[in-house]
């Protein structure tokens, strides 16, 4: 199909604009190709209104089996490349079968549309909204056009959020009790906590507190798992002594994270956790993870 | 080799380290100048990271460490200017937290945290707290150090203390105090952490490098004392709990060591005073090896010299009982420090009673306490072996020498007798040659003999041998300097009431009757004399009092005096017991006790004749016989005669003819006594002049036998001088024309010599005869007298 596409020139242009583009909030979205592009964002349950606009090159005329715009929720895997499972798919036709001679201008709404999923660029899979607008042809082949969006869904705040507190150790070496305030974190929130050291036997270097992403794709015998670490963030330097008591606040702004995606339509799920890191001096590291659940508060407004 | 290596390394790192914080350095000035403030940070934490280095030793790392506090300084005056960076203090105080390492992130945390304070966007106290808190994220000990350095240092002008523009609105200066105090015990953990955690076979590189660092933990405690708001409520309630409490617990030697001096060097002498108990009580508990001797040498210094500011503040001292809280706590730490050499417990004490005798010179049995507990120290010990202990014993001895003028004072203290004992031998003299000094020196008088009895208890070392130690042994110069302090001792004991002058003499003497041969010829002189100088006080009185109860009288005296010197017959020395005898002789006869003085001529006369063999000695002996005889009054014509018989019976045995002759003449005086009532015998004295004459002339004829030259005329002008002088007395016997044959028998005499090629003139006849010829010339009786002389 490419190749006639490629041949001739686009017969039409086709654009698309939302009703409140104006107002609406752009976010940045990375595409395939490494640009980063301004998209509006829409959280689930919006209506999603707009106009499309058709407009052949002029002098000639656009013949077609109809027009149509659909609102898709597409998961990719990348090990499945350019295969696109959607979740999502909404249609709207927009015009019969007919000729397009001049510029020709189509509202079109998708009311309180269930987005459940956030759009999500990960490792190995991708999670993303688009509109696409289809000119269907019959032997020229269809025209079409696509515009991402963003969704990202807004959570209250937990009612319950225990602080997450344990003590581990290794035996006649090294006895630590550690505190996150919270096991449920929003994005832009600052984890707070402490590590106590109840026994130390071993000559530690450094603490470390890492923030890791635990990204899941497929099911079964294929599941396959890939781990980030999005943060390093150390905690102490030198070696505590029995019955010191070393301070954690980590501030989860400055970092790219996105809330905890479980069983996300039975093909990825993304879970976070806080790694707790000490290397002592031969570089030996000791460590302890943690799930946190990570949530997107809503903005006040 | 390793250790050359190890230190190029390091001047190696450092240089490394300094280049990377200029490297930094350059981009972040061009970023502030900027202002931007993304790039500052980013540069600003890089160049911290270079204080993340392990490899320097504290002192080089300092050097990197100031480096990087110059640009923070640049840094914070950036923060501090909004317009600059556009980022509210609130908003950088979270921005800065974002660097990833953690020292960086609290180097810029601290110079937010100051920027803030100084904002007063948040109450200084919670910007306080938090910093102080998040620092300890770094547990190494010398990053940790050198951060909690930084925030002191930035903080030290933001404390919310009294008076400054930090406090109110619930920024109290309690807030201050907390703060520092959990600064100080965080430093405080790390620099002892040091130690610990370092390999133990580099233990003393370590202690010096920590040693190196102990002013960074002190300056805490500095700047509590700075602060206006610690009044001594806060101090003794809150502040010294809370620092002793961190210097028992760190269980260190050199922290416990170096903050307890802290303490007491930078806290008012007041507070010291006024939190004795606490300060004190946290002594014992110290590690064993602290050098606590020094601490507390300290602060009794410090406080006595409090006391002597201003003697308003004795009732304070007296209110908080200073002294017994001292010895109190002195005690408990001997007890505790089972190995603290002796000497340690010993200079403790010395400082306890230099304290004393500044602070509570009225306080003898203060003095004593201190000196009772020493003994009790010393007790059960051998004799003090340890040169560096018997130095303190002396201090502690000589303090109260020193401090009282009145020797007699110290007399009193019933322990000092016993810290004396435990000396030595040859301390023991030193000593006591110190006691002598410093009673010569304020001359003052002992003037009972019960003190007397105590003084010369003290000072027995040089009153008698000691244990163990022979006189063959000393040094002779040594010795005799010794025996004459004792000697000049003697002078300064004296009481006008002769009764118990009478009762110091005979304590004396039964002290150093004791002292064997060698030291008698020194103390009896003195001691005879000092009787002597009793009885002279008691002459006129001895007829006047009636009853026999008088217990001090002359005649008693005499007889102590007669045992006296004859104790020196054991030494043997026969010279001074006869000019002693003879001193008394006189004495007696100045008392009119006829009997006790003829009795001390005998004793004399015995001693010439049994005693003194030597011709020399003779002669002196002699002379002064004649002497003493010569102005005694005493005696009824009988002794007299007896006395004088003899006296001149020696003087014509003597060896020599020259001395005979001299003797002979002098005898002449024991029959002429220039005096009212003086006997006045001429032809007695005729006689021996003549026969001194004669002698004079067989010594003459016996030089020319001998010598062939009958040598000078010296013995008749001798002669001619004494007929001269009884002339002049009026001596009837003694005419001038016996003085011309003589004058003509001299020049006889000189003629011939002077044809035998002798000296011409002897200036001595020449001298007389001028002396006759001045008196014929001037006239009056006396020229009259003279007339006939022809010369």
């Amino acid at each position: 199909m490419n190749f006639i596409i490629g041949a001739f020139k686009p017969a039409c242009h086709i654009s698309i604009t939302f009703s409140d583009a104006k107002s609406r909030k752009q976010v940045p979205l990375k595409k395939e190709n490494g640009q980063t592009i301004m998209v509006p964002l829409f959280q689930s349950q919006e209506n999603i209104t707009g106009k499309i606009s058709v407009e052949p090159i002029s002098g000639k005329k656009v013949e077609h089996n109809g027009i149509k715009v659909e609102l898709l929720g597409q998961i990719e895997m990348y090990f499945d490349k350019g295969n696109f499972y959607d979740f999502t798919s909404l249609v709207r036709e927009l015009d019969v079968p007919g000729e397009i001679y001049e510029r020709k201008t189509f509202p079109f709404e998708f009311s309180t549309v269930e987005m459940p999923y956030e759009t999500y660029n990960g490792v190995n899979v991708r999670l993303r909204y688009v509109l696409k607008v289809t000119i269907s042809r019959g032997y020229a082949g269809s025209i079409t056009e696509y515009q991402d969006f963003v969704v990202r869904n807004y959570s209250p705040p937990p009612s319950i959020n225990n602080s997450i507190k344990m003590e581990v150790g290794i035996e006649d070496c090294l006895h630590i009790e550690f505190e996150y305030n919270k096991s449920k974190y929003h994005l832009k929130d600052v984890i707070l906590g402490k590590i106590y050291f109840l026994l130390v036997r071993i000559k530690i270097k450094n603490m470390d507190l890492e923030i890791r992403r635990r990204e899941s794709t497929g099911s079964g015998p294929n599941t396959h798992v890939e781990t980030e670490t999005l943060a390093k963030f150390e905690l102490m330097d030198g070696a505590p002594v029995r019955g010191e008591s070393i301070p954690i606040r980590l501030f989860l702004s400055p970092y790219e994270l996105t809330p905890t995606y479980r069983n996300i339509n039975n093909k990825f799920s993304v879970k976070y956790y806080l790694n707790l890191v000490l290397v002592d001096e031969e570089d030996r590291r000791y460590f302890k993870q943690q799930e946190i659940t990570m949530y997107r508060l809503g903005e006040t407004s | 080799m390793m250790i050359s290596n190890g230190i190029e390394d390091e001047e190696k790192w450092l240089a490394e380290g300094i280049a990377g914080i200029q490297h930094n350095a350059f981009y972040l000035h061009r970023a502030l100048d900027a202002n931007n403030l993304r790039e500052a940070l980013k540069y600003s934490a890089q160049l911290l990271s270079e204080l993340r280095t392990s490899k320097l030793s504290p002192h080089k790392y300092y050097e990197l460490y100031m480096r990087a506090f110059d640009e923070l300084r640049r840094l914070e005056m950036f923060f501090k200017d909004e317009d600059r960076h556009g980022c509210s203090i609130i908003d950088l105080y979270e921005l800065v937290q974002h660097a990833g390492n953690v020292l960086p992130r609290l180097y810029l945390l601290c110079t937010v945290g100051s920027v803030y304070i100084k904002s007063k966007e948040a109450p200084a106290k919670d910007v306080l707290k938090d910093l102080v808190e998040m620092c300890r994220a770094v547990q190494h000990p010398i990053r940790g150090l050198f951060l909690r350095s930084y925030l002191a240092q930035v903080s030290r002008d933001k404390l919310p203390d009294i008076g400054s523009e930090y406090e109110g609105e619930g920024d109290t200066v309690m807030d201050a105090v907390e703060f520092v105090l959990q600064n100080f015990t965080e430093m405080n953990k790390l620099w002892v952490r040091m130690q610990q955690q370092g390999p133990l076979r580099e233990k003393e590189k370590l202690e010096k490098e920590r040693n190196e660092l102990r002013d960074l933990v002190g300056k805490n405690l500095h700047v509590l004392s700075q602060i206006e708001g610690v009044d001594l409520e806060i101090y003794r309630d809150t502040v010294l709990p809370r620092v002793l409490e961190q210097i028992v617990n760190c269980k260190d030697e050199l922290a416990q060591y170096y903050l307890m001096d802290c303490i007491i060097q930078v806290f008012p002498d007041e507070y010291h005073l006024q939190t004795l108990e606490t300060l004190l009580g946290a002594c014992p508990q110290l590690q064993p090896t602290v050098d606590l001797k020094t601490v507390l040498s300290r602060l009794m210094e410090r406080l006595s010299n409090y006391a002597a500011s201003s003697p308003e503040l004795l009732p304070e001292f007296l209110q908080v009982e200073a002294f017994s809280k001292l010895s109190n706590a002195i005690g408990k730490v001997i007890e505790a420090q089972v190995d603290m050499p002796i000497v340690g417990a010993i200079t403790l004490y010395v400082s306890l009673l230099s304290f004393t005798l500044r602070v509570h010179p009225d306080r003898l049995d203060y003095v004593d306490q201190v000196l009772g507990a020493c003994v009790k120290i010393l007790s059960g010990k051998a004799k003090l072996e340890d040169s560096k202990a018997t130095k303190q014993v002396v201090a502690l001895l000589s303090a109260p020498l020193d401090k009282y003028d009145d020797i007699v004072t110290a007399l009193t203290l019933s322990n000092y007798p016993r810290v004396m004992d435990h000396l030595d031998a040859g301390t023991n003299k030193v000593m006591a040659m110190v006691i002598i000094r410093s009673i010569m020196k304020n001359k003052t008088f002992v003037s009972t003999s019960d003190k007397v009895e105590v003084l010369f208890e003290l000072i027995k070392g040089l009153i008698k041998d000691l244990e163990g130690i022979s006189t063959d042994d000393l040094d002779e110069e040594d010795f005799n300097e010794e025996q004459n302090s004792v000697a000049c001792l003697m002078h300064i004991l004296y009481n006008d009431d002769p009764e118990e002058m009478l009762k110091i003499i005979c304590t004396v003497w039964k002290h150093i009757m004791t002292g064997g041969p060698k030291r008698l010829s020194f103390t009896v002189p003195p001691l005879v004399f000092s009787a002597l100088k009793l009885v002279r006080r008691l002459q006129g009185q001895d007829g006047d009092v009636a009853g026999e109860e008088v217990p001090a009288t002359p005649r008693k005296i005499f007889q102590l005096l007669n045992q006296i010197i004859e104790s020196l017959s054991v030494v043997p020395s026969p010279e001074l017991a006869l000019r002693l005898y003879l001193q008394c002789a006189e004495a007696a006869n100045d008392c009119d006790l006829e009997p006790v003085a003829y009795d001390f001529f005998t004793q004399a006369f015995v001693l010439y004749e049994e005693e003194i063999a030597d011709s020399k000695a003779q002669v002196t002996a002699i002379h002064l016989i004649i002497g003493t005889l010569q102005r005694m009054n005493v005696f009824g014509v009988e002794n007299r005669d007896t006395l004088t018989h003899k006296a001149t019976g020696y003087s014509a045995k003597l060896l020599k003819k020259p001395d005979q002759c001299r003797a002979v003449y002098a005898c002449s005086h024991l029959f002429w006594v220039d005096d009212q009532d003086g006997i006045k015998d001429g032809e007695r004295v005729l006689l021996c002049l003549k026969r001194s004459l004669r002698i004079a002339n067989a010594a003459q004829q016996m030089a020319n036998v001998t010598r062939g030259s009958s040598g000078p005329v010296t013995l008749f002008v001798e002669i001619l001088n004494k007929y001269l002088y009884y002339f002049e007395k009026g001596n009837p016997q003694i005419t001038a024309s016996v003085i011309q044959g003589l004058v003509d028998l001299i020049k006889n005499e000189m003629q011939s010599e002077s044809a035998t090629g002798g000296p011409a003139s002897d200036p001595f006849f020449t001298s007389t005869l001028r002396y006759i010829q001045f008196q014929k010339q001037k006239g009056g009786a006396m020229g009259e007298k003279y007339e006939p002389i022809k010369l």
